[in-house]
């Protein structure tokens, strides 16, 4: 058999690093894996964090003096300076409307853009390879990215926010919703081609009934990914709450940033909860 | 005594009236939604500026791709790996205790990882950015800031999946060890690691992923990689130059999530 | 030498899982334990090495008390038990041998085994162990790519190296084929006879019972209601057991089925 050996144990591969010097055993006992493999990623990982070290300047001196500065920040944020919330409810209530808006337009986007997608829908592998391969692309652009230049097309304002949610979102979900059709139950899609439906109607009674409850699950995911966000896009100037952060930042009032941050925190957990719940009674 | 008529009686459908209820708060919702948006019309030089854009973007400004003075496409996006690499490994490193601490079967009560749980769900709704404008206070700009909120921020996100990994153990292993005379410690190495450490593994990658889409934003607000130079391209329109760093970006999370999972497929 | 004095386990909703058991264990006996399921084997078992704590009563592994014992105590009276499971119960990630060698860890400092020093006479019981069990080709395969006997032939190779002086097994065969539950109570029974390990063992097939065991142990209702030589558990004494005639699918042999005659199918 392969791997074997009449040899003395030499080394106990995982466990154990003397060699072994027992008298002669003839009993046929495996050669122990080779460790190579294992010291080559380890190696490998430990370069890897070595340069990325050396890249960043990361030093952990600068974080232990850097300390106080933290403390003092932190004391200054502390407490927070509860009567700015009136003049930043305005900014929360839109965040929550981009999120809203944003999230909606992707998810209808995302409906035929799934469907496009999904290899047991389409009838060629030319149509659905180019189609993931594009949605991919539109995920690997970060959303502050596209608000960015959604800003820089659009001007000011909560717009360029929403698109570039709703870019997001298309991606997000879409990507979600084709890799559930693929796991569809054929059964009724064979039942119903034999009767003679064609695609479009295979798609609203087959496909539909079985993945409605999944998509709006992942819709509620994404809006929950959403409101994060949108919480943030305001530091490129695409509307939201997010603007305020410049501006308190800005004039070194921690004690209102905090009241913004933790405002963030609230809503965002309340949406989490309602959201999660609503997932699970859907599911 | 049998009716003589073939009518069929069919129960009628109970109309469900929440499900009214709910339609027309949504509908309540979104009218406030889209009330609130002020769309004043596309300004016009809205077109003018996509079609840069887009020009700019087809063709891109290549020379940055390496200049030998420094500061081009190629170190920031080195920068930007080193961050995302950095910052994910010491999030998967720390937050190994924490999952412990928030895992229900790990905790002797259950008030113990309620308390676990909460403080990693704190950290995981605290936007990242905020802890690098937090952190840029702390160590002042530059990748080091990034590298720590990215962390900390990872430690929220990893810490909640590594303890669902942890919840879902099969014990039979660790029943065995402490059957042998094993203590706790050993019971832990032997019998619960070996089984949580693919799906850490697994997770930890996944997280790389995301953090290096995360990274490239941190420069936006000083944090260092690839975002300043963008934020500055940006400002100053110089759209061939956000045309090439676009490019970049795409390119290389592109490649890091084959490689990824690639690795990820092995590992299972 | 096991015994035990007067163990009762109530559980919280007032059901008895044990009623006052009383049984001394002889160093070197085969015993087999039977019973309907819930009748309390498992939770006999699991109480003489302390996996389940009783309420009342006190059972004491060669001298020392296990109900007492607390902290380094319990562990190294634990040490000498060890304890085969009808899942196995490896590490299925992990290599055969390191599997085997996670017997030994009760002997070593925390420190010790964390890095992975198990000292070179560790290594040889572990492969020792193995050999006694045949099954040392696959030392470094892991241990989710053998089949359910070889699975379980490793379990016994961990209890082997582990230098356990009783073996306590909580229904070894019950995931196993008929062949596959033969070869793995025939190395229990030999390792028995070799080695004189006390060997108790929880059983579903009656006539299983009857070959293998020297002593048979029947628990209804958590209470002992027969303890004697193989040779007195016939097929009345049984059905005592059981409080009813006994089912075909308690034998592993349907073949003796229509031998009987008198079996209910």
């Amino acid at each position: 058999m392969k791997g074997q050996s009449n040899v003395p144990l030499q080394n106990a591969g995982g466990v154990g690093k003397e060699p072994g010097s027992s008298p002669a055993q003839v009993v046929n006992r495996p050669k122990p894996p080779g460790r190579t493999k294992h010291l080559l990623t380890l190696v490998i990982i430990l370069l890897l964090l070595w340069a990325s070290a050396k890249q960043t300047d990361a030093s952990f001196t600068e974080l232990f003096e850097g300390f106080p500065n933290m403390l003092d920040l932190l004391r200054e944020m502390f407490p927070p300076r509860w009567s700015y919330f009136d003049n930043i409810v305005q900014g929360m209530l839109e965040t929550i409307r981009m999120a809203l808006i944003g999230t909606t337009i992707g998810a209808i986007i995302a409906i035929p853009i799934s469907i496009i997608c999904a290899g047991n829908l389409m009838p060629s592998r030319w149509i659905y390879y180019p189609a993931r391969f594009l949605l991919n692309l539109i995920r690997t652009v970060p959303d502050l990215l596209l608000a960015a230049l959604f800003v820089a097309v659009f001007g000011l304002g909560p717009i360029p926010g929403i698109l570039a949610l709703a870019v997001f979102s298309v991606g997000l979900i879409a990507k979600l919703t084709y890799e559930t059709l693929e796991t569809i139950d054929q059964g009724p899609l064979e039942a119903m081609t034999a009767v003679g439906m064609n695609r479009i109607q295979l798609i609203v009674y087959g496909v539909v009934p079985q993945l409605a409850a999944q998509f709006t699950s992942y819709v509620l995911y994404a809006f929950e990914i959403n409101i994060r966000a949108a919480a943030i896009l305001g530091l490129v100037g695409a509307g939201g709450i997010g603007l305020y952060y410049e501006a308190t930042l800005g004039f070194l009032e921690y004690d209102k940033t905090s009241v913004i941050i933790l405002f963030t925190l609230v809503i965002v957990l309340i949406i989490d909860y309602v959201s999660t719940k609503l997932r699970e009674k859907l599911l | 005594m049998m009716k003589n008529e073939t009518s069929r009686i069919r129960p009628k459908p109970r109309k469900n009236p929440l499900r009214w209820v709910i339609v027309l708060l949504l509908i309540l919702v979104y009218v406030w939604a889209l009330a609130g948006v002020p769309f004043t019309g596309f300004k016009e030089t809205a077109g003018q500026i996509m079609k840069a854009i887009v020009a700019g973007i087809f063709s891109p400004d290549w020379a940055f791709v390496y200049l030998p003075e420094g500061e081009d496409l190629l170190r920031g996006l080195l920068d930007t790996l080193a961050i995302s690499v950095l910052g994910t490994v010491i999030s998967a490193v720390l937050c190994i205790p924490f999952a412990f601490w928030s895992a229900r079967n790990m905790s002797g009560h259950r008030s113990i990882s309620g308390a676990g749980k909460m403080v990693l769900s704190f950290i995981r709704t605290f936007p990242e950015i905020i802890m690098a404008l937090l952190f840029i206070k702390a160590v002042g700009p530059g990748s080091f800031a990034g590298v720590l909120a990215l962390g900390l921020h990872s430690i929220g996100m990893l810490g909640k999946l590594y303890a669902d990994e942890v919840e879902n153990i099969d014990y039979g292993p660790s029943e065995a060890l402490l059957a042998s005379g094993a203590n706790r410690m050993q019971q832990l190495w032997f019998a619960i690691l070996p089984q949580v450490m693919p799906g850490f593994l697994n997770y930890t990658l996944y997280r790389f992923e995301i953090n290096v889409r995360s990274a490239t934003i941190l420069g936006v607000i000083g944090a260092g990689g690839i975002g300043t130079p963008l934020i500055f391209a940006l400002s100053t329109r110089n759209w061939p130059r956000v045309g090439i760093i676009l490019l970049g970006i795409i390119v290389m999370i592109t490649i890091i999530d084959l490689i990824s999972g690639y690795i990820r497929k092995k590992l299972v | 030498m096991i015994e035990l004095h007067n163990v009762t386990k109530t559980y919280a909703n007032g059901t008895k899982g044990l009623d006052n058991i009383n049984l001394k264990f002889k160093e070197g006996e085969f015993i087999a334990v039977v019973g309907l399921s819930g009748a309390g084997k498992s939770t006999l078992l699991r109480s003489i090495n302390r996996l389940h704590d009783i309420s009342e009563g006190e059972i004491l592994i060669n001298g020392s008390s296990i109900t007492k014992a607390q902290g380094k105590r319990l562990r190294m009276i634990r040490r000498d038990i060890g304890m085969i499971f009808q899942s196995f119960n490896l590490v299925k990630r992990s290599s055969v041998l390191r599997n085997v060698l996670a017997g030994r860890v009760g002997y070593h400092s925390t420190m010790r085994t964390i890095l992975g020093r198990f000292p070179k006479e560790d290594i040889e019981l572990a492969f020792g162990a193995l050999d006694r069990v045949n099954i040392s080709e696959k030392a470094y395969s892991r241990a989710d790519q053998l089949s359910g006997g070889q699975q379980q032939r490793v379990a016994i190779a961990r209890v082997l190296a582990q230098e356990a002086k009783i073996i306590l097994a909580d229904e070894p065969v019950a995931s196993l084929d008929p062949l596959t539950t033969k070869q793995v109570m025939d190395d229990l029974k030999r390792i028995n006879q070799e080695l004189g390990i006390t060997t108790i063992v929880n059983l579903h097939f009656i006539d299983l019972a009857r070959e293998y065991a020297t002593r048979i142990v029947g628990l209804r209702a958590g209470e002992v209601v027969f303890d004697g030589p193989v040779e007195e558990a016939t097929d009345d004494r049984f059905a005592e057991i059981y409080g009813r005639p006994i089912l075909a699918d308690e034998l592993l042999d349907k073949q003796a089925v229509h031998e009987q005659g008198e079996v209910v199918v």
